[in-house]
């Protein structure tokens, strides 16, 4: 393949680096630049992915029916109770609103809404849009709230900049928003935490949760995996709070500390190494020593059964590549000491949207040549998995066509995959997922008639 | 909870069975040969339709956004907007670009043929063929954004144009292997032709070494340029507003004679657009499709019984609402719900006298969600569902087993490769309708009896 073919624009290239080449640092967390073909979302996406897992909720959507649309269900988080959240709702947005204002008509949505399911919360997002057309949405939000005794929160994601980070941290604040008008004083649960960072993605929350208890820790509150209105606002009672998907919920931990002096520590579930120092943390974060001790037994029992497996796949990979192209920071960084474990160089890693330490964190952790991008494009990525041999793709949807076309073994790892990455049943499901593509026989026929 | 959900609401949408105006523009502009599209508006809408459209094709779907910010947003996006040109035309080198416009590009005013205009000037592309259509997501779903981005394709690319003796096949959004099978029927007949527009290889490519970007495949530029000496246009598009018609364009233009016709899908759906070919070549049905034809009708015959016992929800664009309606009706298997998201008036024109020829009421909606939808159905006593699968909401909640069908079709594989039209299509469609009858109804008839007449008595 001629890879000179491949065009790249001068303006990305501050956004690309290659470890060991370059001194300066790389550049992250500025605007997409235009034409570049960016696979990142909006800031309404960012703020949706947060918040949808909360299962009694009403997500309404104040906007016009494509935003609705391409975000319904489409979130893989389960539930152990409520379905609510994996309907869509909208306002649905048509011309006159626009020219003279959506506000009576939210309302009215608000309120046929409230009267048709009776929830006990209700999200309304606005889109971009919105934010151009002014509707007020604090104030429609807050006399809703008054007129119905249900609370009527509004999240703050109409930015049109294509980044979900903005989401991330508007739906923050509403989740912020949802845990203080209590303004009871919560006594603290001794030894309970919540966990921060789970969406739930095929009971990925409810694994660790059952870690959890085995070695005696209370789960209060998953944020926001399968949690639900009742369950969020307990969330001040807990001791300590537990952090995974430092992108989205640094803000919220870094906020509970100093409104309600929980302490945070950044724990990962992703991979052998990860969760075993997860447990081991947590443990001693809380001061637990039963919980220590029965960490141990649990981690030399879960490796005992799953580093054979992990063992056995491992041979099979020798000198396979892989590429990284997923949305934050912390799941690059997780992926590439996945890959380590089993066996699998990374020659090229892409965020969308992480942040300048996480790259930092990169940088460190991968191999000299290995080629760093942020917010990369169809046709950087195509370039340097062809010219850095990989083996291998990790992205999302949009990029799993990219790869096949290129003859490359592709892994999903986002928001609507159907079986867990975490803990030591993820590990194995991640070696497998990797076998079940890499090794597949397919690809002898693709190659067939090669040289 | 399951009370609640008969009533529905006004002001809210409850589960889209609908898109936006852009996304449909997309498809159209994919079906050009070389084409690229920019989006202009924000970053995140090109994402969601990117990820939307590829998961359904499964295919790399690139599409450009001039990523609007928030000060292109108070002082107009030119900058960005030209921006994305540029930059769109460097990496992919395309031969026609297609500038679509966002809700927010929309809402801020923004005049895409202008720019489009002074962006030629400034940059001496005078030749070069750029294609505007504005398609606000909150002013149409994305069928009519299908629509009016073909018709802008003619507008701003057909040039007046000798005779000739090729037809213009103009068709609606249907998979690429419809497209294929309309192709081998043209082929049967020796029709010269120019399809339009083309997403059966762009949108469904073979796996080839090495890969590139761009394909020479769609339709072709010249074709498009010359549809105005055509002997005829054909448009599968009977529920297409005039004002959105690229073949009402054409003829109104140029002069072309139109015929519309209904999708071929069923037995009097494909007689119509084999009758009408015969009509305009003076050719008759070869040999080998008048097999099909008769396969088909054997195959008919031998399901009828079947499909008798269906009572079908049939949802999406209005265009194969229409027509799987009608393939319903012409098999005794009664639609209860024929339904759209699009706002569209023709579509319960068009079945009106279906309604009127005596037999059960067929509850058309337009402009609705899938919660009507489902109200309909279920009051009705709905059976099986067939469309896209949002349906698959109705599997859930319902229980009423969806025949997946149309775009989008996420949660299986092979949605480019359904073959509905044509007759061998035909029955490919009512194989799939009747098997699922048939298997919901074995999976439960052995209970159902048991219950029904050996515990009630004992
Ligand atoms: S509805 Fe408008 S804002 Fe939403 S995705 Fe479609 S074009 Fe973009």
């Amino acid at each position: 393949m001629n890879v000179g073919a491949v065009e790249m624009l001068e303006s990305r290239q501050d956004f690309i680096a290659t470890k060991g080449k370059q001194k300066n640092q790389i550049k992250c967390d500025a605007d997409s630049i235009a034409g570049c073909v960016s696979q990142r979302a909006c800031v309404y996406c960012g703020a949706r992915v947060v918040l949808n897992p909360v299962t009694d909720a009403i997500h309404l959507v104040h906007g016009p029916i494509g935003c609705a649309s391409y975000t319904w269900d489409i979130r893989g988080s389960l539930s152990s109770g409520s379905e609510l959240y994996r309907n869509s709702f909208c306002t649905d947005l048509k011309e006159q609103d626009v020219i003279f204002g959506g506000g009576k008509k939210l309302t009215a949505a608000i309120d046929e809404l409230v009267a048709k399911y009776s929830p006990s919360l209700l999200f309304v997002y606005s889109t971009c849009i919105v934010g151009v057309i002014g509707d007020d949405l604090d104030a429609i939000c807050k006399s809703a709230t008054s007129r119905h005794g249900v609370e009527v929160l509004p999240v703050q994601s109409s930015g049109f900049i294509g980044n979900k980070a903005a989401g991330y941290r508007a739906a923050c604040d509403t989740l912020l928003q949802l845990i203080e008008p209590t303004k009871q004083i919560w006594s603290k649960k001794a030894g309970s935490i919540n966990y921060l960072g789970d969406f739930n993605l095929a009971g990925e929350a409810w694994i660790i949760e059952e870690y959890l208890r085995e070695i005696g820790i209370e789960l209060n509150v998953v944020f926001t995996g399968d949690s639900t209105y009742a369950k969020i606002k307990t969330a001040p009672q807990a001791s300590l709070n537990i952090m995974q998907c430092a992108g989205s919920m640094n803000y919220l931990a870094t906020k509970m500390e100093e409104l309600y002096e929980i302490p945070y520590i950044r724990v990962s579930f992703l991979g052998l190494e990860d969760t075993a120092d997860s447990l081991r943390r947590i443990a001693a974060a809380l001061d637990n020593v039963s919980a220590a001790a029965k960490a141990e037994l649990l981690i030399s029992r879960e490796i005992a059964k799953t580093k054979p497996v992990i063992d056995w796949y491992r041979g099979k990979f020798a000198g396979k590549k892989a590429a990284i192209y997923v949305g934050g920071g912390f799941k690059a960084i997780s992926l590439i000491k996945q890959f380590r474990e089993i066996g699998v160089e990374v020659v090229m890693v892409g965020t969308q949207t992480g942040r300048q330490e996480e790259y930092d964190t990169i940088n460190e952790l991968v191999d000299e040549g290995t080629v760093i991008l942020d917010d990369a494009n169809p046709a950087e990525l195509e370039r340097f998995m062809v010219s850095k041999g990989a083996n291998l793709l990790v992205g999302g949807v949009k990029e799993r066509p990219l790869a096949y076309k290129l003859g490359i073994a592709f892994i999903d790892h986002n928001h609507d995959r159907k079986h867990p990455l975490s803990g030591y049943v993820g590990a194995i499901n991640f070696a497998e997922e990797v076998y079940s593509t890499l090794c597949s026989p397919v690809w002898n026929s693709i190659r067939k008639g090669d040289d | 909870m399951m009370e609640n959900e008969m009533k529905s609401c006004r002001n809210v949408n409850e589960n889209p069975c609908n898109m936006c105006m852009p996304m449909g523009g997309i498809i159209a502009l994919k079906g050009i040969a070389g084409s690229m599209v920019v989006l202009h508006g924000s970053q995140g809408c090109s994402t969601y339709m990117r990820r939307h459209i590829a998961e359904h094709f499964n295919e790399p779907v690139d599409v450009g956004s001039s990523s609007l910010n928030e000060k292109g947003t108070i002082y107009g996006g030119a900058k960005n907007l030209e921006q994305a040109l540029d930059n769109v035309r460097r990496v992919y080198n395309p031969h026609v670009i297609g500038i679509l416009t966002t809700c927010l590009a929309e809402t801020i005013g923004e005049d895409v043929e202008r720019f489009a205009d002074e962006y030629k000037q400034k940059n001496g592309l005078q030749d070069f063929p750029l294609v505007t259509a504005p398609t606000p997501g909150y002013g149409q779903s994305h069928d009519e954004g299908y629509w009016f981005t073909a018709k802008r394709i003619l507008v701003c690319l057909t040039e007046t144009a000798p005779k000739h003796d090729r037809l213009n096949i103009v068709i609606p959004h249907i998979s690429p292997a419809d497209i294929r099978e309309i192709k081998r029927i043209l082929g049967l007949m020796n029709i010269e032709y120019t399809l339009f527009p083309d997403i059966s290889d762009t949108l469904d490519r073979p796996h080839e070494r090495p890969y590139t970007k761009m394909t020479s495949n769609g339709t072709a530029l010249a074709d498009i340029k010359t549809m105005s000496g055509a002997a005829a246009t054909i448009q599968m598009g009977v529920t297409v507003e005039d004002s959105f018609s690229p073949g009402k364009y054409l003829k109104d233009t140029f002069g072309v004679p139109l015929y519309r016709v209904p999708l071929p899908i069923g037995m009097a759906g494909t007689d119509q657009f084999m009758e009408t070919l015969q009509e305009i070549t003076g050719q008759p049905m070869p040999a080998s499709l008048a097999q099909e034809r008769g396969r088909l009708l054997d195959g008919m015959i031998d399901s009828h019984k079947y499909n008798f016992q269906g009572r079908g929800m049939i949802f999406g664009e209005p265009e194969l609402v229409y027509s799987i309606t009608k393939t319903c009706l012409e098999n005794g298997l009664h639609p209860v719900v024929a339904a759209t998201g699009s706002r569209n008036a023709r579509l319960g024109e068009l079945l009106q006298p279906s309604i009127a020829d005596g037999g059960e009421k067929i509850h058309i909606l337009s402009e609705t969600d899938f919660c009507h939808i489902k109200n309909y159905g279920e009051e009705a006593g709905a059976n099986i569902a067939i469309g896209h699968s949002g349906g698959r909401y109705l599997e859930e909640r319902a229980g009423i087993p969806l025949v997946r069908v149309g775009f989008p079709i996420h949660d299986r594989v092979g949605g480019q490769r359904l073959l509905s039209v044509g007759y061998t299509g035909t029955m490919l469609l009512l194989d799939r309708i009747t098997n699922t009858l048939l298997e919901n109804k074995h999976k439960s008839y052995r209970k159902k009896m048991f219950e029904q007449f050996y515990q009630a008595a004992n």
